[in-house]
């Protein structure tokens, strides 16, 4: 099923990419031909079939409730792009759509 | 004009979150306190850098078992994790570690009573996840909307985090407001969490609905964010319901969407429609495994349920012989309630006793001084103390108060108190013949009117003993003697 | 000794008996990557300094009788996505470019723990996604054997290090054949153990429930003894196994006399090179002559192998890599709002099929389609594990070829992402069912370049796997190294 502009667009905003106008159409051709190889498993019949979510064959992995070193601040910040007062900084923020 | 309420119906379904009072976060070792300067409780899993896996806290897991039972859920057999994946600078993964269609707990119920009779609310699950960091908007007004840009601290990303969510079971303001009440009061019982809503331990999102009667389907969905205390719950709501009330009598079309409360005007306005509705992509967390409880650990959670407040309040009325008035003020936490039962043991007598004093006298005290009982400097066992003196007749109730507030400052035992002040009333009998025999002697006059039976006289001539001995002397004792004194 | 070529157990053993220190074999290494990396680029970072500081620590512990393991001293170095504390690691990638990570990845621990000392970080294809490493945002990486071709991917780095004698062993990942594929076009051992055996803790995510850490060395005794360090429970990743870990040396002499072995039925005829089919033939034939019983085993699923691999993959991918948005750490575009700033930062910092995977993936997982799509990928996963259960109640191990091709020309396939994404056709159905595999060299194609045979064992019996490989990499006898 070919794939129109307007899901290359939604997915891109979903997606948090600021793809070019090139990048989108390149994208519309190079994920069609991929979705439509994809696509060949629709014809299995898998009714029945549990879907895999986890190879390891464990359950119930879990950790004591232990306080454990945390980093220094400077060290958590150390590779931040914009850091004011002790904290992170970003430009503003706006709502989603 | 107002609007014939029975016209139309409410359903009100919440959305409760609660912080955990574990050590750790969820998913790393970093503590999970208050204390301490932005970004200084973080590592490199909370703050999702990358390579870092989670790794789940186990006494997270059974805090949640715990909120499930004592809210009547099935535990599920084989529970997962999911990834909802969205964007936001508060998240250090852009994906927050929660859980989907397979929670930890579904299909529970809470039983609520009130002026609106009583009901039960189906909850509908209980499900386990990680908190967000927080946001400071700077530039503006401190919200969003005029900020210039932000500032973030991961502190508390991470912090484990439980999410009930209610059926629509829920007809009014006011039962929503007393199902928040009774829900935060169950909470606190368990010792899982501070439940504070102003510091946001506890966090209530409503989705609120109105319809004209014996309407089918149900009307537009509104969510309702940002009360912050139970009031507000009651008074978002109450305005949210007389919003949609009149808009549907003046004919018009309720959108579903968003609304944010404003604390100061008590009116709720319009944060963003929820046409579109966020795509989180679920899927199951690969970086977890199931969770699969054992029966054994179920069975271990459950026995150590504490007497959840429901079943208290009904023993306690049965047991002390309470009303509801003063079962509701005294169960409005465990602690508060623990303490009344401290002091009740120690004492030993009437109960209806030890609560006047604690209602009338020492939540005036606690009121003022901004603590709750159970931070009162004195022990339960001394309040009884207190009232035993009384009993005793070695203070009167006058001078007991007197000695309560001392003993809320100091934290002395009362008989302490009562002898720093000289305030021991005079019980001994010896002492009080001394003084009446003396008050007689000096008031012939007065004394023969009572022997002549004009019983009001008795009065002054208590007053006149009670300001020979400084106050002290027991009045009852007092009137007695004179009385036999008198009486030849 | 010739000490570029020496496998690392010799080199272990020339250390212990005294006749090399590990100061003159770090020195050595770095010279040869002074002489040949200009022509291969393996590495993205060299280490020089700390190299050669942890071999005079070896050298020291070692007089005093205090070794940390067998192989203390002997150099190591490791795919760049392997996170390493205080020292750049960008996974090949713009957006990562100047991150210098606080911590260290467990591998990176236990290999440190072991004493051995870090040469540099290497070339790979951004966020491992790629065959060919021509993905880096670093420029590509050529094969030593032939520089004009691709040494694979992606874990091309690694591989061209080890193969150009510059490097004994490296570490690499595999979440679709990214070490067995690379290995093959190389002429080397590489492994992709069980999922769950070696910890993922510190190793950039990929695809979270296929990604897995594995040795490349140049022979197979190598890769058990380097698996040894790093194998086994780690509190860090809860979906690391905590069973104890056999000891894979022991035993790999067994020879093979008697096992079972299956031989793909899908997999044979058209699909590979003439060229890799006469070698991975006659493979076939020696492990025949080495007492092994061939059979061929039905794996119908593994027709659907990639397409499920090109859905579960960029899904989980898209989730992983939505971190790098330039807000805690790595480049970040300028922008007056959070999202045109972090789709900013993403399209600059991100390379074309990396983009191209996270648009997959997030499609694959959007609302309406995951039924569709990630959710059929998930049950076809499970039939896939299923043929393999069923197969292994008949024969102890599967064999196949590695790569349908030998190494292409770089800029062949660029152009072509569907071609590309079909050189993982034998590898991608072992990460999606969890079980291990190793490629391991079976000659040169008639082109002069290297050929693989992979080999299979199911979950957890990596014994068997190292066994067969180690008795037909001592009968092959192969003497070949490229001329560079």
């Amino acid at each position: 099923m070919p794939l129109d502009r307007a899901a290359v667009d939604h997915v891109a905003r979903l997606a948090r990419l600021d793809l070019s106008e090139d990048e989108r159409a390149r994208m519309q051709a190079e994920l069609t031909q991929i979705l439509g190889h994809a696509e060949k498993i629709q014809e299995l019949d898998l009714d029945g079939i549990p879907p895999t979510s986890h190879s390891v064959p464990l359950s119930n992995v879990l950790r004591p409730d232990e306080v454990t070193p945390s980093l220094p601040v400077d060290e958590a910040l150390a590779n931040a792009p914009e850091a004011e007062d002790g904290r992170f900084r970003v430009p503003r923020i706006i709502e989603d759509a | 004009m107002s609007v014939k309420e029975d016209l139309y119906e409410t359903t009100v379904g919440l959305e409760i979150h609660v912080e955990l009072a574990t050590r750790s976060k969820m998913f790393c070792g970093c503590s999970v306190s208050f204390a301490g300067e932005a970004n200084s409780r973080t590592c490199p899993v909370c703050l999702g850098m990358p390579g870092t896996l989670p790794v789940p806290n186990e006494r997270a897991i059974e805090y949640t078992m715990k909120i499930g039972l004592a809210l009547n859920c099935d535990i599920a057999e084989r529970s997962l994790f999911h990834r909802k994946n969205y964007f936001y600078p508060d998240m250090p993964k852009n994906y927050q570690i929660s859980q989907y269609d397979l929670p930890l707990c579904e299909r529970g119920h809470v039983d609520i009573a009130g002026d609106f009779g009583e009901t039960r609310v189906g909850i509908t699950r209980v499900h386990l996840e990680e908190d967000t960091g927080k946001s400071v908007h700077m530039g503006g007004t401190g919200r969003i909307a005029d900020s210039d840009y932000s500032l973030e601290d991961f502190n508390r990303a991470g912090t484990p985090l439980v999410e009930i969510v209610s059926e629509p079971d829920i007809r009014s303001a006011e039962e929503a407001r007393v199902f928040v009440a009774e829900l935060r009061s169950l909470l606190e019982s368990l010792g899982v969490s501070d439940v504070r809503m102003e510091e946001g331990s506890l966090r209530v999102d409503a989705n609120v609905s109105v319809r004209r009667s014996g309407e089918k389907e149900f009307g537009a969905k509104v969510e309702v964010k940002n009360m912050n205390s139970i009031r507000s719950v009651g008074r978002a709501l109450e305005y949210e319901e007389k919003r949609q009330r009149e808009a549907l009598d003046a004919g018009e079309t309720l959108v579903q969407e968003t609304r944010h409360f404003d604390e100061k005007t008590g009116t709720t306005s319009s944060l963003r429609t929820k046409e579109f509705a966020f795509d989180y992509r679920y899927f199951p967390e690969p970086d977890l495994v199931p969770l699969a409880p054992s029966t054994e650990w179920v069975q271990r959670v459950r026995e150590s349920l504490p007497e959840l407040p429901a079943v208290r309040r009904v023993r306690l009325a049965s047991e002390y012989g309470l009303g509801a008035a003063d079962i509701s003020v005294l169960t409005g936490s465990t602690k508060t309630a623990d303490w009344f039962e401290a002091a009740a043991a120690a004492y030993g007598g009437d109960a209806k006793k030890v609560v006047n004093w604690i209602i009338a006298d020492l939540f005036g005290l606690l009121n003022e001084a901004q603590m709750e009982l159970h931070e009162t400097r004195f022990t339960p066992a001394q309040l009884a103390g207190l009232i035993s003196m009384i009993d005793e007749g070695k203070i009167s109730g006058k001078q007991a108060k007197l000695v309560l507030a001392d003993m809320f400052e100091s934290g002395d035992d009362p008989e302490k108190v009562a002898a720093d002040k000289g305030l021991e009333q005079v019980s001994d009998a010896g002492a009080i013949e001394t003084a009446v025999d003396e008050v007689i002697a000096e008031n012939a006059d007065a004394a023969d009117k009572v022997r002549a039976g004009q019983m009001n006289t008795i009065g002054f001539l208590v007053g006149q003993v009670m300001k020979k001995t400084k106050g002290q002397a027991n009045p009852g004792m007092v009137n007695e003697l004179l009385r036999k004194k008198l009486s030849s | 000794m010739d000490l570029l070529w020496a496998s690392a157990t010799e080199l272990a053993g020339a250390l212990g008996a005294g006749e090399v220190s590990s100061r003159e074999v770090t020195e050595a290494l770095i010279e040869r990557a002074e002489a040949v990396d200009p022509k291969i680029k393996a590495y993205l970072q060299r280490t020089d300094e700390r190299a050669l500081a942890d071999a005079d620590a070896a050298d020291e512990r070692r007089s005093r009788g205090e070794m940390r393991s067998a192989y203390d001293g002997v150099p190591l170095a490791y795919k760049d996505i392997f996170v390493t504390r205080g020292i750049t690691t960008t996974c090949g990638s713009k957006i990562l470019e100047n991150f210098v990570p606080p911590y260290d990845a467990t591998v990176v621990e236990r290999c440190d723990a072991a004493g051995l000392p870090m040469l540099g970080k290497l070339n790979m294809d951004e966020f491992a996604m790629g065959s060919s490493t021509e993905n880096s945002a670093f420029g590509p990486t050529r094969n030593p054997w032939d520089l004009d071709t691709v040494p694979g991917g992606s874990s091309g780095g690694s591989v061209a290090l080890v193969a150009a004698g510059a490097a004994p062993w490296a570490w690499g990942t595999d979440t679709g054949g990214s070490i067995r594929q690379p290995a093959a076009l190389c002429g080397l051992v590489g492994v992709k153990p069980t999922y769950g055996l070696v910890s993922r803790y510190g190793m950039i995510a990929f695809a979270s429930s296929l990604d897995q850490a594995g040795p490349i060395t140049r022979s197979v005794k190598d890769a058990a003894a380097l698996l040894n360090m790093a194998a086994g429970g780690d509190d860090m990743d809860s979906t690391c196994l905590k069973e104890p870990v056999p000891d894979y040396l022991v035993g790999i002499d067994r020879g093979i006399d008697g096992m079972r072995i299956g031989v793909v039925k899908e997999f044979q005829g058209e699909g590979s090179q003439p060229g890799v089919r006469a070698r991975v033939d006659e493979a076939l034939t020696r492990l025949e002559k080495l007492g092994a019983t061939l059979e061929e085993v039905s794996m119908p699923s593994f027709e659907h192998g990639i397409s499920a691999y090109y859905l579960i993959a960029p899904a989980e991918a898209s989730s992983n890599l939505a971190r790098y948005d330039g807000v805690r750490y790595g480049h970040r575009s300028a922008a007056d709002d959070i999202v045109q700033m972090t789709s900013r930062t993403r399209d600059e910092g991100f390379g074309a099929e990396v983009k191209r995977r996270i648009m997959l993936g997030t499609y694959a997982l959007s609302a309406g389609y995951y039924e569709a799509y990630y959710g059929k990928a998930q049950k076809v996963r499970t039939l896939i594990t299923r043929d393999f259960e069923k197969a292994y109640s008949n024969v102890d191990l599967i064999v196949s070829p590695t790569s349908p091709t030998t190494a292409f020309k770089i800029g062949e396939r660029t152009d072509d992402p569907l071609a590309m994404y079909l050189s993982d056709v034998y590898t991608v159905p072992v990460n999606l069912a969890g079980n291990a595999a190793v490629s391991v060299p079976c000659g040169l194609s008639d082109d002069g370049l290297p050929v693989g045979l992979q080999i299979i064992a199911k979950s957890l019996d990596e014994k068997t796997m190292f066994r067969a490989a180690y008795a037909f990499e001592q009968d092959l006898g192969l003497d070949e190294r490229p001329n560079i």
